[in-house]
């Protein structure tokens, strides 16, 4: 990926700010996204709260799947890769897809390396914790980030915790005097010309989205007052009892989340949100967002 | 960043407003702060008093229209269109714009344009490159185009401004201007002063057509956390 290649990726995440992008299984689902007003889909072939569920390995979604989307909506259609596995994310840059997202929602293929997403022409969305993490990512050429959350939960805790924690260390960044740089991107893992940029922007310099147990409207609005850019809904629409609706409501409270007024209009007569997990209730190795570093 | 104060000109009473509904509107907002231009987000009703101009930015058409439509904000545009407020629309902007649209209902319907959607494929199919705009700039202008549509034709009253291969890039109606591709997401001052004088607002004269300041994280001064 040369730098012009880059840039367009990086644009194309901007053009979705204030948007939702939401998980979804098949032609039908993708549809029903694209008339909510969705910004972009992610086809795959369960959502998070089923693969959570049914446990296993859970990989690439089948392509023909994939292209099955493709074809059905305007929208542009991202899909998961395992971290890691880069030969996977060859496959969907082959079926020209419009975004990969290397996540920790699949099996991680590799525990010590992250795909190089700079021999990609494809972009690549990385899910993040904490400043290092998302730096890191961006290092090895991630175009958009987003938090880890804990997806399939369909609660906001851990995507609250991951995105306060980023905009706690940028905050620190941006505090401090620049001979205490390179310390503190020690300390953390941050590459250290990123550390200075970021230091510089008082905020990542991609965009950065909200992810892993979003559900309700108000869940969308919590994120986006907390200062992401836009959201992932995974589980949340199509585990709820009214999918259309709820999809269109979430739509709403993103685009209006500083507006209560607007974001309580949009939380009216939706039906029943999919069931919640306490994170403390899950079994520790069943946690998804400690997969990658 | 030196260029990073908002500098929002006593001189003009008049300000250009970017629809703040989902998209590319930091970006926008930047560029005409670089031409002295005033410049707000528009989201309600109210947002709409006191402006010259307004850009429909990048973002997703599908969802724009959506949003439109729910918070009933069409008819203040129509409007205030009718009212003098001139018009562009950038990517999905000009979808929104377009007299018709290929296999599909049209949305605001105001330049007599037809325009087709993700003319051009995926992302892999995004591209950069270069034209001369004689009626823009005297310099060749910077043209982004990101899953951009395409405009396939125009009727009488529409100057077309650019055509590239078989199809037009821009063009232009006395009160509304249309890009498939982003001067927002380049240096390229030319198109947004180009506007600002369609509005009947003097920019900053003093500013190069191609700020050497700008860069692809410009934008985040308007996105900030800290």
């Amino acid at each position: 990926m040369d730098a012009k290649r880059y840039e367009l990726n990086v644009q194309l995440a901007q053009m979705l700010k204030g948007g939702v992008i939401m998980d979804v299984t098949n032609v039908e689902q993708a549809k029903i996204a694209e008339e909510a007003g969705a910004v972009a889909v992610m086809a795959l072939e369960r959502v998070p709260a089923d693969i959570r569920r049914d446990g296993g390995v859970a990989r690439m979604s089948d392509p023909s799947m994939i292209a099955a989307i493709k074809k059905a909506v305007s929208l542009p259609v991202m899909a998961k890769a395992r971290i890691g596995h880069f030969v996977e994310a060859q496959i969907l840059e082959a079926l020209k897809i419009d975004y990969i997202d290397e996540s920790e929602v699949l099996t991680p293929a590799d525990e010590e390396c992250h795909i190089d997403k700079t021999r990609f022409s494809i972009p690549f969305v990385c899910g993040a914790r904490n400043l290092g993490e998302a730096l890191r990512r961006v290092a090895e050429g991630a175009a958009m980030i987003r938090t880890k959350g804990e997806a399939g939960t369909g609660n906001v805790v851990e995507a609250v915790r991951h995105m306060r924690t980023v905009n706690r260390e940028i905050r620190q960044l941006v505090g401090m005097p620049v001979e205490e740089v390179t310390g503190f991107a020690k300390t953390n893992g941050i590459p250290y010309e990123l550390a200075l940029k970021v230091k510089e922007l008082g905020r990542l310099p991609v965009v950065n989205f909200a992810a892993g147990g979003i559900a309700t409207p108000a869940d969308a609005a919590l994120m986006m007052q907390l200062g992401c850019d836009g959201v992932f809904v995974g589980s949340g629409i199509f585990k709820s009892a009214t999918p259309a609706i709820r999809a269109r409501a979430i739509v709403k409270a993103t685009a209006y989340f500083n507006d209560p007024a607007k974001v309580l209009e949009a939380s009216l007569d939706l039906g029943e949100a999919m069931a919640g997990l306490e994170i403390a209730a899950i079994p520790k190795e069943q946690l998804l967002a400690g997969r990658g570093w | 960043m030196n260029s990073a104060k908002v500098t929002t000109s006593p001189l003009i009473g008049k300000a250009i407003g970017v629809l703040d509904m989902q998209g590319g509107v930091c970006e926008h907002i930047d560029h005409l702060q670089r031409i002295g231009i005033s410049a707000r987000p528009v989201k309600h009703s109210q947002d709409f008093e006191g402006l010259a101009g307004l850009i429909l930015p990048g973002g997703e058409s599908t969802c724009l229209a959506r949003l439109l439509k729910i918070f009933e904000i069409e008819p203040i545009i129509v409007r205030k269109y009718r009212e003098g407020m001139k018009l562009w629309g950038t990517c999905a902007g000009a979808i929104l714009l377009a007299g018709s649209l290929k296999g599909e209902a049209a949305h605001l319907g105001l330049i007599d344009i037809e325009v087709q959607r993700n003319g051009f494929g995926s992302q892999l199919d995004s591209f950069t490159c270069e034209a001369l705009i004689p009626k823009i700039s005297p310099e060749p202008v910077p043209l982004t185009f990101i899953r951009a549509p395409k405009i396939l034709k125009a009727g009488e009253g529409v100057d077309i401004l650019l055509c590239i291969d078989d199809f037009i890039a821009a063009a232009e109606s006395p009160d509304v201007l249309v890009t498939v591709f982003h001067p927002e997401l380049t240096g390229s001052l030319a198109f947004h002063r180009y506007f600002a004088s369609k509005c009947g607002l003097q920019s900053r004269a003093d500013q190069p057509i191609l700020d050497p300041s700008w860069n692809m994280t410009s934008w985040t001064r308007y996105a900030r956390i800290v």
